[in-house]
């Protein structure tokens, strides 16, 4: 029959090939190996003797070899097998057929295991089940511990050579040796496009982890600076009686602060925000245009300069106050804000404006009952987000209002502290209670916006659910 | 006697003509929109309101220096009123370039690993945490970059300086040290604009048709293979438009780069070295103890960080909205 | 003769180009898929033979297109997505440990429903997409960009505008252009997914027509939900039914088409090609 024998000229003749390069690659994996573990007695460990050195090697290369045939075909195995597996459940529902050519006997093990006893052949046919494929495979994660070993020891070569004494560097040297000689491993397996494929999984795997590891880091690194010095009394007190050297006091002033300067920011800003949002969404009237690319603009605006403008307004002629800082804040909430709630207003479908419009309601209740309901949670996620940011500007303030010691309550009248102001002045001091003070008003500072940010993820996901019924 | 039927037909002939219906607000309407628009025009009042003081302000100093003098020389004199901020803003350029080649690659990494490469179950958390990222203080950064981070840079540096020496602006003069320098101040500044040079990535990658991705990968293309011939290449305007707004950003950093570098007015090539110089920190560090010429000078100095950032930011906007278009 | 053909059967590597163009035998054994938990296709058995056009009909929502995409392993691609059962490509195990997606989907080419060229690149660029992705070379590019054309039915329209973008052309151009696109990377299988629902009549008969010169050289599997275009464009018909709301979908029958739209075994299959449901 004609289709059988092209059906049987066809590959499995590639696969030999990848057969071939397979049993290759164990072979020189467990040499690059073992010449790892040589360097690393001889080096890291400073063991001379040459006769124990090349035992150790010569052992080390059978075990990886051992260990390196044994995990690739366990993996493929592993595949093999469980694939069968649902097949096996799916056997005993097959008809037995007169005509079959295959004799029960011939059937693979697996299967002959997985025939239940005769009461059980009449179930019903849910009982196959999907199969779970491993992601990564047996050969990717011996190529991958092959290349961590290799680059393991090739760093170490470039330690002694460079004389590097420090940890960073050596991990650096390894990192872009493991890429490379990932590379090449898998390039040998199959070919350089699958090769690049891993390494750029790799690389961009690392580059998450690093991220996430800088944040977790940052925040650990205020949180253990910070703790020692945080008590009640950090809360109570105000720096007006304590001195540099002297324990005690706390950031009461720089809190009251914060509280008045982003509080009167707030106000100021989330009607005008909001209002200008609806006027670009809704309205877009003449002016619609400029408004828009102002706003654009502005968001980019540097904070120092936002502090330098509310000097030359206010403070020439007034002084420092808790109020400028106030308005230098709106300065730089307001373009944030107000295009954030543009794009939540844009958000919502324009169906819900139009049903209005038919019900023959006018604008302002179409906005006030419409509009900004469905986009209630949106809108208070972003100002909270627009407040977290607000709380931790340093740089308008030092400008715009120099800060004081003691507690001032009234943000007109004279310069008042509040909590970012406080922590640089006290960072940059010389004395080390300063400094340990400053470090605990970062981390009370730290743990408002994590606060902040946590209500608005809560506020956006209620926001969420509301709108997916909507819809 | 005019036929009924002429007087239809020109009634017909100018029936044709369209026109717009108009509806006048009226009341709770009138009201509504008048606020609106107070508060848009807010906005502009605002920006020309800075215009106006800060060039006022600015007047004395560029006066007393003169205004080429300001912008082509480095010097910082307040007694005398010489100002020159062109070794400022060289520093500034160059933290910021330093960022960016850091911040790109990070960010697009960040962006392919949520949109690509990262399991689904990943994708939330990943978000947050860059949202996360965000909303970290500038204080927090500095303080990071100084007290933590710094350290761990110097043997790095210390590597780079010396083998590396053949590299002109890597070399570190003897004497010189390597701490608070501007290569530490761009690690920094390039962790505080990544989230937007990240999200921006991920907003243009996301908006490739599904269709062609598919396409690339029913071809027999690697998931790379179809980043790199079909994401990118569609993402690549506006991959470019976020770095411009991180490029932005970085130029207007205060706190963190002020923390960590030593100001310096003239310009400082040798990148690993101490000694840095950035506008928007030189103006922090100075302003609190200086007097109304010098005053006048750093918010003239604060001026040409402004104009800067605009054209940067406008730069961006423009890019980006041009991808938007696009799709 | 087994003797002689079993002399000539290549030993040791050959370049997967070569031994590729040969058309395959696609079989399904008893597949099942799941979006999640919730079930799509229930024991799916099916051989779609060489030289075969096999046409998957049935109603909408029955999981032809999901079967369609687990022959080329598209169907991983979503999240979620799982299966079990075999397929094999001439008996090897498309999900096996010996093949992975990207060779798969080399072997066992698709063209989509909507069509997709690349709209970056120009009308050769797009040809030759395939190759510009897995990065391999070919000796002549030209010669290759001219056979898949011509395979394709688009040469003479084409010929002298290689050089303008692959959006210029109209909706069954571009269809064939797909076509074209998929044949250079020399697959054994071609996978269609309902590739004329989206085009007028004229396009629709010029692209049935290429499928029916392609037909001898390749293994083609088409999904459709127009009767017609089965009965004028396969020999087997496979006919999928989700039986009750909220049950997979499995295969009803499958036979030669003319047995298929004349006598079917199934009077579920009867109604279904008189029009009596869809």
């Amino acid at each position: 029959m004609t289709t059988s024998e092209t059906s049987r000229d066809v590959p499995l003749v590639q696969d030999q090939r990848l057969l071939g390069r397979r049993d290759v690659m164990p072979t020189v994996a467990a040499a690059l190996g073992a010449a790892g573990v040589a360097i690393l007695c001889w080096a890291v460990i400073g063991w001379h003797s040459a006769l124990g050195v090349a035992v150790t090697t010569f052992v080390s290369f059978v075990v990886i070899l051992t260990l390196a045939e044994f995990m690739a075909r366990d993996a493929d195995e592993v595949d093999l097998v469980e694939a069968e597996r649902g097949e096996g459940e799916v056997a005993d529902e097959r008809p037995p057929e007169p005509d079959s050519e295959l004799e029960p006997e011939q059937l693979p093990p697996v299967v002959l295991a997985a025939v239940p006893d005769a009461a059980d052949v009449g179930d019903e046919p849910e009982q196959d089940r999907p199969v779970k494929r491993k992601k990564v495979r047996g050969s990717d994660l011996v190529e991958g511990l092959v290349a961590a070993f290799v680059a393991a020891a090739f760093a170490e070569l470039l330690r002694i050579v460079f004389r590097m004494d420090s940890l960073v560097g050596v991990v650096i040297w390894w990192y872009i040796a493991f890429l490379f000689v990932y590379f090449l491993l898998v390039r040998d397996r199959a070919d350089s496009e699958s090769a690049l494929d891993h390494v750029v999984t790799v690389v961009v795997w690392s580059f998450a982890a690093l991220v996430s590891a800088v944040l977790v880091w940052m925040v650990l690194f205020v949180l253990f600076r910070g703790l020692p010095k945080l008590a009640a009394t950090f809360f109570t007190q105000d720096l007006s009686k304590v001195g540099p050297l002297s324990p005690g006091g706390g950031a009461k002033h720089a809190i009251i602060g914060t509280l008045e300067q982003v509080g009167i920011a707030t106000i100021i800003v989330v009607p005008i925000a909001i209002l200008t949002a609806i006027y670009l969404n809704e309205i877009n009237g003449r002016l619609a245009g400029p408004v828009r690319f102002v706003v654009d603009s502005m968001s980019g605006l540097p904070s120092i300069v936002a502090g330098l403008l509310v000097y030359t307004v206010l403070v020439t002629s007034h002084g420092f106050s808790g109020l400028a800082g106030s308005l230098a804040l709106v300065i730089l909430m307001l373009p944030t804000v107000t295009r954030t709630s543009e794009e939540i207003l844009r958000t919502i479908p324009g169906g819900l404006r139009e049903g209005g419009l038919a019900l023959g309601a006018p604008e302002w209740r179409l906005a006030r009952r419409v509009v900004l309901p469905t986009a209630l949670a949106g809108l208070v996620t972003a100002v909270i987000l627009g407040v977290a940011r607000a709380i931790g500007e340093t740089a308008p303030n030092d400008v715009s209002n120099i800060g004081a010691d003691t507690t001032n309550t009234s943000p007109v009248h004279g310069p008042q502290d509040d909590l970012p102001l406080f922590v640089w002045k006290l960072i940059r001091s010389p004395e080390d209670t300063q400094v340990k003070r400053g470090f605990t008003g970062a981390l009370v500072l730290v743990m408002l916006i994590f606060v902040l940010f946590v209500i608005a993820r809560l506020v956006a996901n209620r926001g969420q659910r509301k709108l997916g019924r909507v819809r | 006697m005019d036929s009924p039927s002429s007087d239809l037909l020109e009634a017909s002939a100018d029936a044709d003509v369209p026109f717009r219906p108009i509806s006048r607000a009226t009341g709770g309407d009138r009201v509504y929109r008048t606020m609106a628009t107070v508060a848009a025009s807010a906005s502009l009042v605002i920006v020309t309101v800075t215009a106006v003081f800060l060039i006022d302000k600015a007047r004395p100093a560029l006066g007393k220096a003169g205004v080429r003098d300001f912008f082509t020389t480095s010097v910082w004199n307040p007694t005398v009123g010489r100002f020159g901020v062109l070794g400022l803003v060289e520093g500034t350029l160059i933290i910021a370039a330093i960022s960016m080649t850091i911040a790109v690659p990070l960010g697009v990494g960040m962006a392919l690993f949520i949109n690509e490469y990262g399991p689904l179950r990943l994708r939330r958390p990943l978000t947050t945490l860059i949202d996360l990222l965000a909303a970290l203080p500038s204080l927090l950064f500095g303080m990071w970059g100084f007290f933590a981070l710094q350290s761990h840079l110097k043997p790095v540096a210390s590597f780079l300086s010396t083998r590396l020496s053949a590299v002109p602006f890597l070399r570190a003069p003897s004497g010189s040290g390597l701490t608070q320098s501007s290569f530490i101040a761009g690690v920094v500044v390039s962790m505080m604009i990544l989230p937007i040079i990240t999200s921006v990535s991920r907003d243009v990658m996301a908006q490739v048709p599904r269709e062609q991705c598919e396409g690339a990968l029913a071809l027999g293309g690697t998931r790379w293979g179809m980043v790199r011939d079909v994401i990118l290449p569609f993402a690549r305007s506006g991959i470019v438009g976020g770095a411009l707004l991180g490029f932005g950003r970085a130029l207007g950093e205060t706190i963190a780069v002020a923390l960590i570098i030593t100001p310096r007015i003239d310009v400082n090539t040798h990148v690993l070295t101490t000694g840095g110089g950035s506008i928007a920190a030189f103006i922090a560090v100075h302003f609190g103890e200086a007097s109304t010429l010098e005053r006048s000078g750093l918010v003239a100095a604060g001026l040409a960080l402004f104009i800067l950032t605009l054209i940067t930011n406008f730069l961006a906007r423009a890019v980006v909205n041009r991808t938007r278009i696009q799709s | 003769m087994t003797l002689t053909d079993s002399v000539e059967m290549p030993v040791g590597p050959v370049a997967p180009a070569a031994t590729g163009s040969k058309p395959a035998t696609l079989e399904t054994i008893n597949l099942s898929a799941w979006f999640g938990k919730r079930k799509v296709l229930e024991r799916c058995s099916l051989t779609m033979e060489v030289r075969h056009v096999t046409a998957l009909i049935g109603p909408s929502g029955c999981g032809k297109s999901t079967y369609l995409r687990i022959l080329n392993r598209m169907h991983e691609v979503i999240p979620g997505a799982q299966i079990s059962g075999r397929v094999e490509i001439d008996g090897v195990d498309i999900y096996g440990a010996e093949l992975n997606a990207t060779q798969v989907r080399k072997r066992i080419g698709m063209v989509f429903q909507k069509p997709n060229p690349f709209p970056a690149m120009t009308i050769g660029e797009n040809v030759l997409a395939g190759l510009k992705l897995s990065r391999s070379s070919v000796s002549d590019k030209v010669a290759l960009t001219e056979e898949c054309l011509t395979r394709a039915g688009l040469w003479t329209e084409v010929k002298d505008r290689l050089h303008e973008g692959g959006m210029t052309l109209s909706g069954g151009q571009q269809q064939r252009l797909c076509i074209a696109r998929a044949l250079a990377v020399r697959p054994q299988v071609l996978l269609m997914d309902e590739p004329c629902s989206a085009l007028d009549p004229i396009s629709t008969r010029v692209v049935e027509e290429t499928i029916g010169e392609l037909a001898h050289e390749i293994t083609i599997v088409i999904v459709t939900h127009n009767m017609q275009q089965a009965a004028r464009v396969s020999d087997r018909c496979a006919f999928f039914l989700v039986e009750e709301f909220g049950e997979p979908g499995r295969i009803i029958e499958f036979s030669e088409t003319k047995k298929m739209f004349e006598e079917p075994d199934d009077p579920r299959t009867l109604d279904y090609v008189l029009g009596r449901f869809g």
